[in-house]
């Protein structure tokens, strides 16, 4: 496999070997979790602004289509998008078939964050705002979302984390991130405690490492002159 | 007598607003001169802060017709959101400024761009053009220092002035004050009432203000209204409606004000 040998002499050896591969897929799983997460984030403020139209209509069909995305399991919607819409002429390359399903599924979760968010900015800043004779563009824009980015930020925080644990799934559409490579060595090798401990432990220095970035951020915030409610 | 009065700038056509059952204001007829000074007073529930947020259009109405600075609109039947257009809207509060009792600045950023926010977006002045206005118009208030500070970082007082200075920036026709000094410590009451008070010597400026100080009510307003279940129930000058109320519902009110 990618012209690796391994070396399954001893455990440390082997973890040594296969190490390569490991991180080739690590790659791939970042790079799947920054997509689906960047569509999230954009998605989700989508949603929730439509969810807040002054018509009817679009916001009721907002609210259905996240609610659909919301309540139907990921890996639906992966199988979904990878085996059925080719059916109908839609054929989608296997990462972005998945960035696209991992940031359906979180920008369903990302928008009632922003709403929770929206609906916590107080009445008085949005008359101070009408008084001002602000657009309601500029009143999202400049008064709305940097208000609601502190206010937001662990909620989206665990929700990163989240989608980066779920990235495995997308093995199943024949992505080859961390986890389906370390299964895949695993069936070579009969063994798996070792590339699957290694996947573990990468997770868990991901999921840290989101951790502080997030601490940071929300240190960092008040300093660039955005106050933490 | 031949003197003809100016075209009013405010003038409420019997307009009704209804909260639910509750009805705020009733067959409401109220017209304000440019340049006049008016306050309102009068228990709370009378309707005086409502007259400011309909101006302001942060509450529609049921019935009636309000004209501002010479651009109607009425609300027939409407309970929901404004009937009038967004734009019609936002020509109408172009001639509106308003000082809130709880001065709303956004806290996000510096006093200087509370200030330029909005005539940069709104106006379209230059960033610098506006930079520049700021400054005099915190100087006016008395906060020149304090142009990089947030809002966190001042006092009451302090806050409300900036409020006024980015009310100002927009050079409004009407400034309406609703209960600008309520929220404060007694301490800070009068470095807000002394900036209000330098702006009631401008001529252009239409101030309506809805306040419990009344002897700064009487120093300041070239009329005062008493308000009383959604209705006027006795207006006049100052020292007229202090002195000699003619209303029993006046003459109760103000004694259990002034104590």
């Amino acid at each position: 496999m990618y012209g690796f040998e391994w070396d399954t002499a001893t455990p440390l050896t082997y973890a040594w070997s296969i190490l390569p591969i490991i991180l080739i897929g690590l790659t791939v799983t970042l790079k799947a979790a920054a997509a689906g997460f960047s569509i999230a984030l954009v998605l989700g403020l989508v949603f929730a602004l439509l969810r807040r139209s002054r018509v009817k209509a679009i916001a009721w069909t907002t609210s259905v289509v996240v609610e659909f995305l919301r309540d139907t399991p990921l890996l639906v919607q992966l199988f979904f998008l990878y085996y059925v819409l080719p059916d109908y002429g839609l054929t989608l390359p296997a990462f972005l078939t998945g960035a696209i399903a991992l940031g359906l599924q979180y920008s369903a979760y990302t928008s009632e964050v922003y709403r929770g968010g929206i609906e916590a900015v107080p009445r008085g800043q949005w008359e101070a705002a009408t008084a001002l004779n602000l657009s309601r563009t500029d009143v999202y824009r400049d008064i709305v979302v940097p208000q609601i980015v502190p206010r937001i930020l662990p909620a989206m925080g665990n929700y990163l984390v989240a989608m980066l644990k779920e990235t495995p799934v997308l093995s199943v559409i024949t992505i080859l991130e961390m986890m389906g490579l370390a299964n895949m060595i695993g069936e070579r090798t009969f063994d798996y405690l070792v590339p699957l401990t290694m996947v573990g432990v990468i997770f868990l220095l991901l999921t840290l490492v989101c951790s502080a970035g997030l601490h940071w951020l929300q240190r960092a915030l008040p300093k660039a002159g955005i106050p933490l409610q | 007598m031949t003197q003809t009065a100016p075209a009013p700038i405010i003038a409420f056509d019997r307009v009704t607003k209804r909260f639910g059952a509750l009805t705020v204001l009733d067959d409401f007829n109220f017209t304000v001169a440019p340049g006049e000074k008016v306050t309102l007073i009068g228990p709370s529930g009378s309707g005086k802060s409502t007259v400011l947020r309909i101006l302001m259009t942060l509450e529609p109405f049921q019935e009636g017709t309000l004209t501002l600075a010479g651009m109607s609109y009425q609300q027939p039947n409407g309970t929901g959101p404004f009937k009038a257009g967004e734009r019609h809207l936002r020509q109408i509060r172009s001639h509106v400024g308003m000082v809130f009792q709880s001065f709303n600045l956004f806290p996000h950023m510096s006093v200087m761009r509370n200030v330029v926010e909005a005539p940069v977006r709104v106006l379209g002045l230059s960033r610098a053009e506006a930079e520049c206005r700021a400054v005099d118009l915190l100087a006016l208030v008395g906060l020149a220092d304090k142009k990089d500070h947030f809002p966190a970082q001042l006092s009451g007082g302090q806050q409300q002035r900036v409020a006024i200075a980015r009310a100002l920036a927009m050079r409004p026709r009407v400034l309406l004050f609703d209960e600008p000094t309520s929220a404060l410590d007694p301490q800070l009451v009068g470095e807000v009432l002394s900036v209000i008070r330098s702006l009631a010597h401008e001529h252009d400026l239409t101030m309506l203000l809805v306040t419990h100080e009344m002897r700064f009510a009487r120093e300041v307003s070239d009329r005062v209204c008493f308000f009383d279940k959604g209705r006027i129930c006795e207006q006049g000058a100052p020292d007229q409606i202090f002195t000699n109320p003619q209303q029993p519902r006046t003459r109760e009110f103000l004694a259990s004000v002034l104590g």
